[in-house]
């Protein structure tokens, strides 16, 4: 596990005076704490990504000129919205037209600071969730704008665990928060009739964020183990914002039992280590203990969805204390279930690898071998391959190795069939 | 804020309804037209009326046919006064042919 720095995930400007010695690692963690929520009291008035988060940062910057010396406010995230505010009204009166001034400085005088400082801001993070991750956004930068909005990750981080050059991530946030505004993106949680859908994109985004963390390779593994981090953070917000949804709890449980394993998952070497080679004892037993109480709440909120199924897979194998212990039949189960809810090729091929465990390989391969679409999928050679290899078939398996090989863009991965394939020559 | 519903559909495609099947969506197109919400629009007819006009050198340069020879083409609109971009997505999905086969492109108006 990657121990965390306090003062990561602090606003644009600030890391330097961070670095200074100015601000003290608590206050790094309080703005990091607090970014979100007060982001979005301030999206709620001002509808303008950009407006918000330029006085967002003026509010940091006088809170670390401020803070050192007066101490921290009982509620700094009140402090902020009402400091942020102040600079929001500055900066419309400098920069705006007349007529977008009025409206704008009409609403901010609504937002009046919380009278008694220990009140609680009312929490408009879910809309600002959902705004982020609106289906009219491209898929990336749905992703990139809820760690930057949402999780308070600034532009470089988003693009140094998206391996892509900073200024592409910069202009590629830029032009998502000027279509939030100028396309007239509602930053609301979306009507009843609308929420279930919108939900689904939610909890894809924070998959995705999730599984880039995961299909970690050992050059980036830093800044990718955040990456995990950042999405069970997300999760958790979600499961407490919407505490009666059966898939964002689904979501959560599913993505514990995954980060239970991600000490085991690689070796000290930096290879990967297959499920059923690695180590038991280095699955981390408090989130599958949580896990477990989340997936419990999940079967209780509501029906069987895509993400809770999954929960309950990862779950049969988190409780198996030998991999030669699994209960392969009721894998299987799962995926019946799952093929029904949620058909596609890639479910049909992990359901066919564990029949070929709960009722031999010659039933699983041909099973592959009936699935469509799925020709130029690294995974579905790798899966034929280690059937075939436990059959006895070397050279068929060595075939379909260096398909996968061909196919794996993860070097990790490639590697790992590479010593798989000098296995069965 | 006004959005501008830009319908593309197939050129061609309308003929291939039967009767009953063009008097129902014409009833739709009708009924999206006169909601409060609808400012105007327009259904532009078939491709082959359309001209293309250019001035170079200051000379108007007339041509038959359509802007851009591409398969789907735009084929009328509406403009709409909506809260939002989620309201004028939900007119969009209503507009027949939007599930024909076509695609209606969502624009906000820029105010100046």
């Amino acid at each position: 596990m990657v121990p965390r720095n306090g003062i990561r995930r602090t606003p644009e400007q600030s890391p330097d005076v961070l670095h200074a010695g100015v601000a003290s690692e608590r206050l790094g963690r309080i703005f990091r704490e607090e970014w979100g929520r007060v982001l979005a009291s301030l999206m709620g008035v001002l509808g303008d990504f950009e407006l918000a988060e330029d006085a967002l940062q003026d509010a940091v910057a006088a809170a670390l000129e401020r803070w050192p010396a007066d101490g921290v406010p009982a509620n700094p995230a009140a402090w902020l919205v009402a400091t942020a505010r102040n600079r929001a009204i500055d900066r419309i009166r400098r920069e705006r037209t007349l007529a977008h001034k009025t409206g704008l400085l009409q609403r901010l005088a609504e937002l009046e600071p919380a009278p008694n400082e220990e009140d609680p801001l009312p929490d408009e993070r879910l809309s600002l969730i959902f705004t982020c991750c609106h289906p009219a956004l491209a898929p990336e930068a749905q992703v990139g704008l809820t760690l930057r909005a949402v999780g308070g990750l600034t532009t470089a981080e988003i693009a140094r665990a998206f391996l892509v050059p900073e200024r592409t991530m910069a202009q590629r946030l830029v032009r998502a928060k000027h279509k939030v505004r100028d396309a007239g993106i509602p930053f609301r949680v979306p009507p009843e009739h609308l929420l279930a859908e919108r939900l689904g994109a939610v909890l894809a985004v924070v998959y995705l964020i999730f599984n880039e963390g995961y299909a970690a390779t050992s050059a980036d593994e830093l800044v990718r183990g955040d990456l995990c981090e950042e999405a069970l953070r997300l999760a958790k917000l979600l499961s407490i914002l919407l505490p009666d949804e059966p898939e964002a709890l689904g979501l959560l449980a599913l993505m514990l039992f995954h980060d239970s394993r991600r000490a085991a998952r690689t070796s000290p070497e930096g290879t990967l280590v297959l499920l059923e080679e690695q180590d038991r004892a280095l699955w981390n037993r408090a989130e599958i203990a949580e896990g477990e109480r989340v997936l419990a709440r999940a079967c209780k909120a509501g029906p069987r969805g895509l993400y809770r199924l999954q929960a309950e897979i990862a779950s049969v194998h988190a409780h198996t204390q030998q991999p030669e212990l699994t209960d392969w039949r009721r894998i299987v189960e799962l995926y019946d279930e799952l093929v029904v809810l949620a058909p596609s090729p890639v479910v049909e091929l992990n359901r066919a690898a564990a029949v070929a465990m709960a009722d031999g390989l010659r039933r699983g391969l041909s099973l592959i071998d009936r699935i469509e679409g799925l020709d130029d999928y690294y995974l579905l050679h790798a899966a034929r391959a280690d059937l075939l290899r436990r059959d006895g078939r070397r050279a068929e398996a060595a075939a379909s190795y260096r398909r996968a090989i061909d196919l794996a863009t993860n070097p990790v991965e490639r590697s790992f069939f590479e010593r798989r394939l000098a296995e069965v020559r | 804020m006004q959005y501008a519903l830009l319908i593309y559909g197939e050129d061609g495609r309308w003929e291939t309804f039967s009767k009953e099947e063009q008097e129902a969506m014409t009833q739709e197109y009708m009924a999206i037209g006169m909601s409060p919400q609808t400012k105007s629009g327009a259904d532009l007819g078939e491709l082959s009326k359309a001209t293309t006009v250019r001035v170079k050198d200051g000379k108007t340069v007339t041509m038959d046919g359509p802007f851009a020879e591409t398969k789907e083409y735009l084929g009328g609109f509406y403009l709409v006064e909506c809260d939002n971009l989620d309201d004028a997505i939900e007119i969009a999905g209503r507009i027949p042919a939007a599930r024909t086969g076509g695609a209606i492109e969502v624009r906000p108006v820029v105010e100046h």
